[in-house]
């Protein structure tokens, strides 16, 4: 298999989907890919926005990190892909 | 063979009052969108292989000119995405999942279905058979494009086009349902567009 073509934006697509979620600022976390183990802001994941939801993947491995579906009045967020996240918080 | 219409649409679709009829929610576009979720691959069609694997492990595979002497049929069919667009009337070459499952012996309820590059969906495996899906590698007399899922994709127009997996690699057969690549993030786990089933719960 070899690449064709790849249509795809970064991770800051991510930004008004998750912070319709997420009270805090999402694409400046970190996470790390459950199948290479690399780490990256979310800022940074590819993202596949023309599909039924938005895919995340990981820059290095390809390695599905999010998947985001908005429904009429529910939001799915599968993160299996995604071993953790780190959230920048304020500080206390 | 001549045009095939899905036996699911027979009665349903059609010419009413002047106006097409479409699934719930729909409209129609002439253009063909590309939808996917991840990169577009190229597969060769020397290292193209479709594998059955029946609940019991047995394994049946064929190569891509194996697929070619298999006879073909050419379905015209309307396509519904779960996104809302709906395309009628479209042509594709394929080989009916009849005639790939005939000499599989299986018991199973469900089929999973692979395709290059990690995607996958789930149906029932009755919904593969009676002339309703097919390995389709031609559209609109000609092969199918990688954007649209050639060498080869699965084709099956009675249910929205995420079940019709783009890049096609196998199926495997089960006794249980298991939800594939959307179904497992909110995606209903049939999809029918005529009960407009797009999200869990509809
Ligand atoms: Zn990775």
């Amino acid at each position: 298999m070899e690449l064709f073509s790849d249509d795809f934006t970064d991770g800051n697509a991510l930004a008004g989907p998750l912070r319709e979620i997420f009270a805090v600022d999402m694409t400046t976390a970190t996470g790390r890919c459950a199948g290479c183990g690399d780490e990256g802001p979310v800022a940074g994941m590819k993202v596949y926005a023309h599909a039924p939801g938005l895919v995340a993947r990981c820059p290095s491995c390809q390695q599905v990190l999010m998947r985001l579906v908005r429904g009429p009045s529910s939001a799915w967020l599968d993160l299996r892909g995604t071993m953790s996240l780190r959230i920048p918080m304020p500080a206390e | 063979m001549g045009g095939i219409v899905s036996p699911g649409f027979r009665g349903r679709r059609g010419v009413e009052g002047g106006e097409v009829r479409l699934p719930p929610g729909q409209y129609l576009t002439e253009d063909f969108p590309v939808l996917t979720a991840g990169p577009t691959l190229r597969v060769p069609t020397d290292t193209w292989e479709f594998v059955i694997v029946t609940e019991t492990g047995e394994k049946h595979r064929w190569d891509w000119q194996q697929l070619m002497a298999l006879p073909s049929e050419r379905p015209t069919v309307d396509l519904h995405c779960v996104t809302k667009w709906s395309k009628l009337h479209t042509s594709w070459q394929g080989v009916s999942l009849d005639v790939l499952l005939e000499g599989v012996d299986t018991a199973a309820d469900y089929a999973m279905v692979h395709s290059y590059g990690g995607y996958t969906t789930n149906l029932p495996y009755e919904d593969l058979l009676h002339g309703q899906a097919w390995i389709a590698y031609k559209f609109d007399g000609e092969d199918l494009t990688p954007e649209h899922g050639g060498p080869a994709r699965l084709l099956v127009p009675h249910l929205y086009l995420w079940k019709s997996a783009k890049w096609v690699r196998g199926i495997t057969l089960t006794d249980e349902d298991t939800p594939g690549f959307w179904e497992s993030a909110g995606y209903h786990d049939y999809g029918d567009p005529w009960r407009e089933q797009r999200y869990q719960g509809d």
